[in-house]
């Protein structure tokens, strides 16, 4: 199996307080790693460091086979890494389809053509990629008026548009219902498996995390507690006692059927 | 305490909220369910003056407030902790708190920095620490802090317990029974059920921006909680 | 002059003096803006306001110490109350409008001032008094400092003192913090927003009103003290960092040390050095000296946001009788109709062009005029000095100014919202400035005259449709770049630069790229405008100039492609009919302000709440 993603030592400090600290970890093509923990565990930061937002202080990010420390968002994206974002980021004055159109032109170097018009440019192949998330149906709509859990399903098809081969997804399912979670989670997978890519993914329902991730990774105060599979990281004491509690307070039970 | 007869809100030509409707009396804590974007926060916001509803009533103490603007309501008696913290991450804890002070009010033991200390150990321990460098769980609390610095009679908190560590999360129902000891009414929104059965006595479930359910929390059933469910999948 | 250690001491104490004024009024600016999110264009005319009645409190109290100082402080708290009366009766009536019209309002409030201030303390410059105990010099190695300028060094960090006291120290100074944070949440915790927002205007105003007084005794008073004022405001501003007072005392003092050495080595223009620093700070930190990543980076103007539709049928049926009125036009009416239908056509490309910036690109321009004025230049000094032809003149000024617009997009890129609009206007200043300065080449304040069109355009018949077919067909290529790859491109940068970002797009390169498109249609314009005239003039790239094409977009409504035509031609009108009045700006002053608390849309975004379902798109 290839390495798509190697992080190594990772370090980044905001103003005294570590962020994320001494993280190391790695992604295989054809694989869902879970990062999980509290808020303020440095999951985001962690991603904002791969995706190339921040900077890291030490430690080196190796995305397929290419070392991107310090390299901007968009040139990490030309390497073929896809994002969705914790709080869905699109153009809210386009169509589905039009935010859709938008990453096939980046992909396709056209965004300065003053020539044709967008109305006739990839809107197949955007079709096909919103087919895919299941949202064709609502592709004339505005993306400002999008429920929550539809506007998630833009963002993958948008992040796709690509052909990434490592997937970045920050709480893919935040908003939604039980039943639309799995039917997201279970469409990722199925692109994990047969496009054979790598996806990084956070998230709060630990309902998604043990039942779709291959791996779970748990981050705690900047720091990596604990890696392994869900059963390994279940069993692990330290991740019980900072994250998933005993069971014993309330809040703590969470429903696992 | 609080009775919300009727309320209908729109954001711009979108109404978010159909004759929403909700009581709280004296000393309860009163639980909204209700998956995101069913109207809980609207509600909440229409309830403080921060968005203005088209219509409908808010009664709060026997007085209209449906007109007034945040600080009057606040200045009535009535706290509101928003769903995302809002710290203002410049200031210090204990400047933090002095924007949320308000006079005292009779009957109850005014809140001082001293007490909410006591309340809140983490607090206490680096006062002069900056809001913004806290972490979530210390900054949850110093958002509840802060409001109970304008001695409330009652409290609106959007969704304490949303990306707490379940060991936080029990530590905040504590805090929330405690302030209930106090003598301090409170509404919230929730989205985890367990923390909602732990501190609640009645419970009302939103959908699409109305009430479609209402029972005491011990009566909430299987069945109650199914429908939940299955509106939190429908709504989709 | 003797180049003695005394004699640059001297000079770099004066620049110190210098800096104290200009302090106060970015740090005032700075407090209302934070708070308030408005900026208070205003504030350069608090400024100057400030200088005429310490003049005349002085004077009225008569000789002695205390009677200047009191008269100094009585006048800044004049100042405070004049602020707190646009705030209360104005402004107060315009929170929760968009925050350009607003801005907007506060121009209008310029206007006024700038006439009101004529009318009341005239138009000829006023010399300060000299401060009593004060009057004489320092021998410093042999150069003389004089004493006064010692008190103003003292001034300014007393005043930042005295400031971070208020601010880190009082619970007053702790509420205003919290409010330029987060004001809502500041209000639902019980904080009366109104009355904190009032109080901070009046310091701010306070602070403007001072650093007018004080420079009193050594830079006088004048009607040009407002814009040129503001401006350099804003530089301080965005080279100190947003919001950080230290920052603007270290930029105020930056600035005014430039102001001092520079006259030293580029006497024409001190303003290009002013250029010159802050291009490098903002290179080596875009959120200024002292400023933080982020801080302010929300403010943002939002414009349209709705999806973009083509024209309808019954929207390209209402263009098409235009251009058939516009085709008998010249059968109609006389040569005066005609000329000003020519400046409307010319002024509707201009601000077209400043909307494809504003609307899809969501970058707000306050410099526009340097576009446009910088074309008419371009133009008319080609034809001045190497005789071109007016067909070449015409050609070469869009492409020259697409350069200037590159170059100028290349520095504002990095800053977005109201800081990227406060950099424009700087920049738009710095042109005025070379431009009016620099007289032997560009004949300043007297201008370039004799600029007439080729033999066969130089009919009014002809000029008027030659200038139809390419302001016409200039707009019809703008609007048609909006529907292509790159005009979405700049909506989606307008949109979420986040996830603009993530699907690998430079942001920076395509707004850039705006930058010089939107250049080259108002350097076309501005071309044609100086063979309409025959000649050009600084006032064509000054601040008011800018702020007419910024009007036409709002008197249009940003939300509407046609909107800028419509407003071009209300605006042009209006103005043809008052400018023959003596207190004009007074009247247009009033206008702007009657107009946004009236329409806060615009008037054609009104009529398309209206009428929007009857233009609409009925095959969707």
């Amino acid at each position: 199996m290839t390495k798509l993603l190697e992080v190594r030592n990772l370090a980044k400090a905001f103003g005294g307080i570590q962020a994320v600290d001494n993280v190391s970890f790695e992604l295989e093509a054809g694989q869902l790693l879970a990062m999980i923990g509290p808020n303020g565990a440095g999951k985001s930061t962690c991603f904002n460091l791969i995706n190339g937002q921040l900077y890291p202080d030490r430690g080196g990010i190796t995305i397929l086979g290419q070392r991107t420390n310090g390299r901007k968002p968009r040139d990490v994206w030309k390497l073929g890494v896809g994002r969705t974002f914790q709080i869905t980021c699109t153009f809210s004055s386009m169509t589905v389809l039009e935010n859709v159109q938008m990453a096939l032109l980046s992909y396709h170097k056209q965004t300065r053509s003053l020539f044709r018009k967008v109305r006739r440019l990839y809107v197949n192949e955007s079709m096909e990629l919103l087919e895919l998330v299941g949202i064709a149906a609502q592709s004339r709509r505005a993306c400002g008026v999008l429920a929550y859990g539809d506007l998630k399903r833009v963002e993958l098809a948008v992040a796709l548009a690509n052909r990434p081969k490592l997937l970045l997804m920050d709480e893919p399912t935040a908003g939604m219902g039980p039943a639309e979670r799995s039917q997201l989670m279970e469409l990722t997978s199925a692109i994990v498996r047969t496009r054979k890519i790598g996806v990084l993914f956070t998230e709060h329902d630990m309902d998604v995390v043990f039942t779709h991730a291959d791996r779970i990774i748990v981050l705690n105060r900047g720091e990596l507690v604990a890696q392994g599979t869900p059963s390994q990281v279940r069993a692990n004491v330290k991740v019980q006692e900072i994250y998933l509690g005993t069971g014993k307070t309330p809040g703590t039970a969470f429903p696992t059927s | 305490m609080l009775q919300v007869e009727d309320l209908n809100t729109f954001y711009g030509k979108a109404q978010i909220l159909f004759d929403m409707r909700l009581a709280v009396k004296r000393g309860e804590i009163v639980v909204l369910l209700g998956r995101n974007g069913a109207g809980k926060t609207t509600t909440f916001k229409s309830i403080m003056g921060i968005v203005r509803p088209q219509s409908g009533k808010i009664m709060f103490k026997g007085r209209p407030i449906q007109t007034l603007p945040p600080y009057k309501t606040c200045a009535l008696g009535l706290g509101y902790v928003p769903e995302d913290r809002r710290i203002f991450s410049g200031l210090s804890i204990l400047e933090n708190l002095e924007v949320g002070k308000q006079p005292p009010r009779a009957g109850l033991e005014p809140w001082t920095p001293a007490r909410l200390f006591e309340l809140f150990p983490n607090l206490g321990e680096r006062p002069h620490q900056r809001g913004g460098t806290l972490s979530g769980g210390e900054q949850q609390m110093l958002t509840i802090a802060r409001t109970l610095m304008g001695n409330p009679e009652m409290i609106i908190l959007d969704e304490p317990s949303e990306g707490l560590a379940p060991v936080i999360v029990a530590q905040l129902a504590r805090t929330i029974l405690r302030l209930k000891q106090e003598g301090v009414s409170i509404l919230l929104a929730e989205q985890n059920l367990n923390f909602a059965n732990y501190v609640g006595d009645r419970v009302y479930i939103v959908y699409h921006g109305s009430i479609c359910y209402e029972s005491a929390i011990a009566e909430l059933s299987a069945e109650a909680y199914e429908k939940y469910c299955a509106l939190q999948i429908g709504g989709g | 002059m003797d180049r003695t250690l005394g004699f640059y001491i001297v000079q770099f104490l004066t620049g110190l003096a210098d800096a104290s004024a200009l302090f106060l009024v970015a740090c005032g600016l700075s407090l209302i803006f934070g708070v308030s999110r408005i900026v208070n264009l205003a504030h350069g005319s608090f400024y100057m306001v400030g200088a005429y009645v310490a003049y005349y409190l002085i004077g009225f109290f008569s000789e002695g110490g205390c009677a200047f100082w009191a008269g100094i402080v009585l006048a800044a708290v004049v100042v405070g109350l004049i602020g707190v009366g646009i705030e209360v009766l104005l402004l107060r009536r315009l929170y929760g409008a968009p925050e350009l019209f607003m801005l907007f309002a506060t121009f209008g409030v310029v206007l006024i001032m700038q006439d009101l201030s004529r009318w009341l303390f005239g138009a000829e410059d006023l010399l300060g008094p000299r401060a009593p105990g004060l009057a004489g010099s320092v021998n410093i190695r042999g150069t003389l400092l004089p004493q006064y300028d010692l008190a103003l060094i003292l001034i300014a960090p007393l005043i930042l003192g005295v400031l971070w006291l208020l601010l880190n120290r009082t619970r007053w100074g702790i509420l205003v913090r919290a409010a330029t944070e987060d004001r809502e949440m500041s209000d639902a915790l019980g904080v009366n927003q109104t009355r904190l927002f009032t109080s901070v205007f009046f310091l701010g105003s306070f602070l403007a009103g001072l650093g007018g007084a004080i420079q009193l005794p050594k830079g006088g008073a004048n009607l040009l003290m407002d814009l040129n004022t503001i401006a350099e405001a804003f530089v301080v501003v965005v080279v100190g960092g947003m919001g950080s007072i230290p920052g603007a005392y270290l930029a105020a003092v930056i600035i005014g040390e430039l102001g001092s050495f520079g006259v030293l080595v580029f006497p024409e223009s001190t303003l290009v050095l002013m250029f010159l620093v802050m291009a490098v700070v903002l290179v080596i930190r875009p959120h200024g000296l002292l400023g933080q990543a982020g801080a302010g980076a929300h403010v943002a103007f939002r414009a349209a946001e709705a999806v973009l539709q083509p024209a309808s049928k019954k929207l390209k049926l209402l263009g098409l009788a235009c251009l058939v009125l516009i085709l008998v036009m010249p059968v109609l009416v006389g040569t005066f109709q005609l000329v000003l239908l020519t400046e409307i056509a010319l002024f509707a490309l201009a601000s077209m062009s400043l909307y494809f910036m504003m609307g899809p690109g969501g970058m707000v321009s306050f410099g526009h005029a340097a576009f446009f004025g910088g074309g008419a230049y371009a133009a008319a000094l080609l034809v001045h000095y190497l005789q071109t032809p007016m067909e070449l003149a015409v050609l070469l000024a869009p492409l020259l100014v697409g350069l200037l617009a590159l170059i100028i997009g290349w520095f504002c890129v990095r800053l977005s919202g109201v800081y990227m609009a406060m950099l424009t206007l700087a920049f738009a200043q710095i042109c005025w400035s070379i431009v009016f300065q620099w007289g032997e080449v560009t004949g300043g304040d007297d201008g370039l005259l004799s600029i007439w069109p080729s033999q066969w355009a130089s009919d009014k018949i002809v000029f008027y449709y030659l200038t139809m077919i390419l302001s016409i067909g200039g707009i019809l290529v703008l609007r048609y770049f909006i529907f292509t790859p790159f005009g979405y491109t700049m909506r989606a940068c307008r949109d979420s630069a986040l996830r603009v970002d993530s699907i690998g797009i430079n942001l920076a390169r395509h707004q850039c790229l705006a930058f010089a498109v939107a250049g080259v249609f108002a350097g076309l314009a501005g071309g044609l405008y100086v063979f309409s005239k025959g000649s050009v003039f600084p006032d064509e790239m000054a601040i008011p100039r800018s702020f007419d094409f910024l009007f036409m977009v709002l008197l249009g409504g940003v939300e509407t492609l046609f909107g800028p035509i419509a407003g071009a031609a209300a605006f042009t009108w209006l103005h043809d009919q008052i400018s023959r009045t003596d207190f004009w700006q007074l009247i247009l002053g009033c206008i702007f302000v009657l107009l946004v608390v009236a329409f806060p849309q615009g008037i054609v975004g009104s009529i398309n709440v209206r009428w929007g379902r009857f233009f609409a798109n009925q095959n969707h």
